[in-house]
């Protein structure tokens, strides 16, 4: 009894008698160690140690066959230099945030919506969630004829509106909108079932209390649910984040018909070719591994960058 | 009186017309892959767009199950995500309790590097990590598959930011005060109340595994002992010559195990998620 330590965030008010105090951290916490030694020793193999041998990769030439041969930092040098590397930070950048944006404010307005309505609430759920669980490959040969220029759906929209075809699969903003298009309808519903269940979690008497001082739903919003969203919030932005920065599947999938050099040339002028792909080109194309990791080390601190910048912006806000 | 009560009827009204036109939209590609894989690849590609069955559904199938061992690759599928899900589950909630519920020296840094873990390209460990493999014997094998996805650090993330906002103190000090150790704590405590979280990620996990193909691509070297996504791909692999009905039909069929396991856990997702907390 009372050897466990105190509950999260609350070091200062253990539960512990002082006499308990001096025994070792190790011994004292040795089954919360235990608990996560699982992950971390899994990681360790399949992780760390291929991450740590990625690392020393990148100082070498290797075509992954021959022997390696050590190159410094010049893979690092050329990286910098490298325009086309720029050009796959921009273009994922591009896509990134043409699919999330869109994504996250549909989604917190589904997730209102679904709050808020009644009935056939499991219905919509169930439906809006749908999306998530195809396969990237069934979803990109559909949305590759969606887009399709002479037989697509969106051309034939369009003209049926009376405006021009678009080359979506041809063109460089074509092929952003399209491949963000993808992302949005595959991750809004998965974001809205996740916002729901913050916004289910906001006490009925601060809606109440809001009510009664006059505050419309806009307000409402703004000021009870969105400070109480906050973590939640968060989690959405940083998994967006890191998954959509990695975006691979879908414009590897969607562009693969239209490029007639590499399946993960990213399309006419590369303006699909996101960083993931060109990792893969670099590697597996051209069988230069050693730069391949330098690129993959690149992606890692846009990521890492990016992700900073998100949480930031999003905990800075009133501080939750 | 009536003129009070016209006002949240319509505003309801308006709701679900907006929640169904969403729906529409999120299940129209279905329709359309279902409507895709009734049709030969020429029929697919005319114009104006298909929008009804055609009649070469069984032809397509048949296709399929000549050019795939289906249901051998299903198989290897259902192994794998199984047993990726149950082990995540396990690891994962038992990390995300410590990390959620507990302090201890070092835990802002192994948390950190959690995070970090997340944000590192899986691409980036994929050519050492099949050297790895390959050393120990297992590519060829599902264990390749299995034993390096059960790390998985996007599911403590998830569990940890649920359990923080769902396991009050007060019910884990109550279960200390009646002598309730570490693990009785985990088993009795916490796992009941984040049983909503864990349909969640056991789902999402399962299809996650499902649907993956990159990696499996690579460490599965005999091409007749593959995953199913692996073995669709094979079909999708000769661009021009590609039969996309056939395709379709595949990644439809495909698709069947995942509804199942998702219409068994949405109960728990669409339900009981939303009474459970997410908090930071």
């Amino acid at each position: 009894m009372a050897t466990l330590p105190a509950v999260q965030d609350a070091p200062a008010a253990v539960a512990d008698t002082p006499a308990a105090r001096p025994r070792s951290g190790l011994r004292r916490y040795w089954h919360l160690y235990a608990a996560i030694s699982p992950f971390y020793l899994l990681f360790l193999a399949f992780g760390l140690i291929p991450v740590g041998f990625s690392l020393y990769l990148s100082f070498h030439r290797w075509d992954g066959l021959g022997p390696m041969e050590w190159a410094g930092a010049a893979q690092y040098r050329y990286l910098l230099a490298d325009s086309d590397f720029w050009q796959s930070i921009g273009n994922t950048i591009v896509i990134w945030a043409l699919a999330t944006f869109p994504m996250i404010f549909l989604a917190m307005v589904t997730a209102v919506m679904l709050n808020s309505a009644v009935r056939f609430k499991n219905v919509y759920r169930f439906a809006y969630f749908l999306p998530n669980v195809t396969s990237i490959v069934a979803v990109a040969i559909v949305f590759g004829s969606v887009f399709s220029t002479n037989f697509g759906l969106m051309n034939a929209l369009l003209q049926a509106v009376g405006l021009d075809q678009v080359a979506w699969l041809n063109t460089p903003w074509g092929i952003k909108v399209a491949v963000a298009t993808l992302m949005t309808w595959q991750w809004t519903g998965y974001n809205a079932i996740i916002f729901l269940a913050g916004l289910q979690t906001v006490p009925s008497e601060l809606y109440e209390a809001a009510r009664i001082d006059g505050a419309g739903p806009v307000q409402t919003f703004f000021r009870v649910t969105l400070p109480l969203m906050r973590p939640v919030l968060l989690f959405v932005l940083i998994v967006s984040t890191v998954t959509g920065l990695q975006s691979f599947a879908e414009p590897q999938v969607l562009l693969q018909t239209t490029a007639n050099e590499s399946t993960f040339s990213g399309g006419p002028d590369h303006a699909g070719r996101t960083m993931v792909l060109y990792f893969f080109q670099q590697t597996f194309d051209n069988n230069d591994f050693g730069y391949g990791a330098a690129v993959a080390w690149g992606i890692f601190l846009v990521v890492v960058l990016f992700s900073i910048i998100n949480w930031r912006l999003v905990r800075r806000r009133g501080e939750a | 009186m009536a003129s009070t009560l016209r006002g949240p009827r319509r505003r309801g009204i308006a709701l679900h017309a907006v929640l169904v036109a969403g729906l529409l939209l999120s299940a129209f590609p279905f329709y359309w892959a279902v409507i895709m894989s009734t049709h030969t690849s020429t029929e697919i590609f005319s114009y104006p767009p298909k929008l009804l069955p055609g009649s070469h559904f069984a032809e397509n199938v048949r296709h399929l199950f000549d050019n795939i061992d289906f249901f051998g690759s299903m198989l290897n599928s259902l192994l794998v995500a199984v047993s990726v899900t149950v082990l995540v589950l396990f690891l994962d909630s038992l990390a995300a309790f410590v990390f959620a519920k507990f302090d201890f020296p070092g835990r802002k840094v192994l948390f950190a590097l959690l995070m970090a873990i997340f944000m590192v390209p899986a691409q980036l460990a994929a050519i050492p990590q099949f050297v790895i493999m390959a050393k120990i014997g297992w590519i060829g094998s599902m264990t390749a598959l299995i034993v390096p996805a059960a790390a998985n650090a996007f599911g403590i993330f998830w569990m940890r930011q649920y359990m923080k906002g769902a396991i009050h103190d007060e019910l884990l000090d109550a279960a200390k005060l009646d002598g309730a150790g570490f693990l009785r704590q985990y088993w009795h405590v916490a796992l009941p109340v984040v049983r909503p979280g864990l349909a969640f990620l056991g789902i999402f996990t399962f299809m996650a595994q499902w649907n993956d193909y990159a990696w499996p691509l690579i460490a599965l070297t005999d091409p007749d002992n593959v995953t199913l996504q692996v073995a669709l791909s094979q079909l999708n692999g000769n661009h021009g010559t590609t039969d996309y009905g056939m395709v379709m039909t595949g990644a439809l069929l495909a698709l069947v195990p995942l509804l199942i396991v998702f219409a068994v856990g949405a109960r728990q997702i669409i339900g009981d998620l939303a009474k459970g907390a997410v908090r930071g």
